[in-house]
């Protein structure tokens, strides 16, 4: 299923790397390599949503490669860090970075969103490890999360819960009742995570329905908002936001990326049309130089 | 079968084995949607208030965060009116907890008409339609207060979903306390050969009644007394059905979904048989004193009664 024709970094010696300059470009390499390699999958597969999948890359990389402390030989370790993925339609993304993490062989990417196979359209918690909830229905990951970073302060337990949200989430009712509930109960190290790229299924988010202005909202609701948005595509600002997250004493907390649906792919870039649309073979042989040139540039960074 | 009990409130019971469990399941938390008072849960979340989370009039969120409380290994017991809780809460509970498979109870408060002066807005007579139609979900109707504790042992220590509907106001008590019934099973009230009576939830004691009454008129009922709508006791449905050949069913619900339903895709399988319903006949019901609402919508001891006659000429 992996193409050979680019060269793969290894996602083990990317855990490893000590020198965290090293690791960031390693990252930030590893997250285009993810990009091909779900254009090729969505290509061949005929079905699946390039838009929000590529938008997430970069954070899910620093989040699975850096940030989580999660062990993939035992994906249920009760202290586990836990994110949910909220925008479940990244799938085809997830479960690429959960398959080079360890959670299962990457060759199970040929069974996409196919019949008996794990990879459900939308992630299912029971059927691939390193899901931590099925997701798909848009709005659930804020309450879900919640719950979770209660059972860590009922239990008494240092886990962190992150959920990982994107526009779709924020029109959903049942994310602000989750923004209400999380600023009233406040538990410590509940993060919310926002992939803002603006863009909807049907069209901006400014046309469909806006959403700014976003951090103003988030701190009205009464959570702690860092003073400036983050670049959600540079693995560098990433982790920078995730420094400024360990100094915060003030919960709940949120960070913002300013990202851009269908990340690497010119034509596809903040628009709409390639949310979910299949990648015919045209579109295919246009947008996958587009990528590999990007990657040629960062494998220059390593 | 006589009762002699003081009635006693379904919500009641459920509030005290709550606070009666804490301690023996130190994994139990609670969850109220603003009506800790009237479901009765308040008395968990004064004693145990780490414990117990009031998320304000949300229930959808506090259908998913009783979701992520329980895949961290708690157990959690979200509760509030049954309405609210299965309609304002259906997509999380088919999505979240049916989808995962999550050790949630759900409480269902004031089921059926029992909210009776709040009207038909606030009446929970399509929630086991909806709970039903959920998969790995276990629907459960206690028929009495004695029936609410081993309910909630049950669910507690059940590896997946349970539904278990409540009622607001003081109705009789039918069984004695200690428990002899294997959870899930059907409970024989009576032994007859001419028809049987399937019924759940407070209508047990009416259709008791009336099965007197039958028998006065030279009518044996089997009655059985159904508290678990899924999984169904079919056999020892089809058993009975086996005798009499003929099925009322007694619920207070829609006639759609519900008790009636699941009896009849069982019987429909294993032993297609006449049936006959007793229920809300598919409409919105009013505000009014519980017991008047029941019989103007159609359940009563006459009404059981004048069905079961009518059954048995066809």
């Amino acid at each position: 299923m992996l193409t050979a024709d680019i060269f793969r970094i290894e996602p083990g010696k990317i855990l490893l790397e000590r020198d965290l300059e090293k690791k960031t470009a390693m990252m930030q390499y590893l997250a285009q390599e993810c990009r091909v390699d779900v254009m090729d999958i969505i290509h061949q597969k005929g079905t699946g949503h390039w838009g929000g999948a590529a938008s997430a890359a970069e954070l899910l990389v620093a989040l699975y490669f850096h940030i989580l402390n999660i062990n993939q030989q035992e994906p249920r370790w009760p202290d586990r860090d836990r994110l949910i993925i909220s925008k479940g339609h990244a799938s085809c993304m997830i479960y690429t970075v959960l398959a080079k993490r360890g959670f299962f062989p990457f060759a199970e990417m040929d069974t996409f969103r196919q019949l008996n196979s794990r990879l459900q359209g939308h992630p299912c918690m029971n059927k691939v490890p390193g899901v931590e909830m099925s997701t798909g229905a848009l709005g659930h990951g804020m309450s879900v999360t919640l719950g979770m970073a209660l059972a860590a302060k009922v239990q008494n337990k240092n886990f962190w819960s992150y959920v990982l949200i994107g526009d779709g989430d924020l029109n959903e009712g049942q994310t602000w009742e989750g923004i209400m509930s999380a600023a009233k109960f406040k538990p410590e190290r509940f993060v919310a995570l926002v992939d803002y790229n603006k863009v909807q299924l049907d069209g901006p988010s400014e046309e469909i329905m806006p959403l700014d202005p976003l951090p103003e909202k988030f701190s009205a609701f009464g959570w702690n908002v860092p003073p400036r948005l983050y670049n959600g595509h540079r693995v560098s600002e990433i982790l920078e936001s995730f420094d400024w997250i360990q100094e915060q004493e003030r919960w709940p907390v949120v960070v913002i990326y300013k990202t851009h649906k269908g990340r690497g792919v010119s034509f596809m870039e903040d628009n709409y049309k390639w949310h979910g649309s299949p990648v015919d073979d045209d579109t295919y042989a246009s947008a996958r130089p587009e990528l590999l040139q990007t990657l040629s540039a960062l494998k220059e960074e390593l | 079968m006589k009762t002699v009990a003081q009635p006693v409130a379904l919500r009641d019971a459920f509030g005290k084995t709550l606070v009666d469990l804490a301690g023996e399941i130190p994994e139990l938390v609670v969850l109220d949607a603003d009506v800790a008072s009237s479901t009765k849960t308040a008395a968990f979340g004064q004693d145990f208030p780490e414990r117990f989370f009031n998320v304000g009039v949300a229930e959808a969120n506090m259908v998913d965060i009783g979701a992520g409380l329980a895949t961290c290994g708690l157990k959690p017991v979200v509760s509030t009116f049954a309405l609210f809780l299965t309609l304002k809460g259906a997509d999380q509970i088919r999505n979240t907890i049916c989808y995962n498979r999550l050790p949630v109870v759900l409480a269902g408060g004031y089921g059926g008409l029992s909210d009776s002066y709040d009207g038909a807005s606030h009446q929970a007579i399509i929630d086991l339609a909806l709970m039903r139609a959920m998969p790995e979900m276990t629907v459960y109707v206690p028929a009495d207060a004695t029936e609410v504790r081993p309910a909630l042992e049950w669910a507690l220590r059940h590896d997946g979903p349970t539904y278990i509907r409540l009622c607001r106001n003081p109705t009789p008590i039918l069984f004695a306390e200690e428990p002899t019934l294997e959870f899930g099973k059907i409970r024989k009230l009576r032994d007859g050969s001419d028809i049987t009576i399937g019924v759940c939830g407070i209508p047990t004691f009416m259709a008791l009644e009336a099965a007197e009454k039958l028998e006065t008129g030279g009518i044996k009922v089997d009655l059985l007394e159904i508290p678990c709508l899924k999984p169904l006791d079919t056999e020892t449905l089809v058993d009975s059905v086996a005798k009499t050949g003929k099925v009322l069913t007694v619920e207070e619900h829609n006639i759609i979904g519900g008790l009636g339903s699941a009896v009849a895709e069982a019987l429909g399988k294993e032993k297609p048989s006449i049936m006959g319903f007793v229920g809300i006949e598919d409409r919105f019901t009013e505000s009014g004193d519980y017991d008047d609402l029941l019989a103007k919508y159609g359940l009563s001891v006459r009404a059981i009664v004048k069905k079961a006659k009518q059954l048995l000429k066809t």
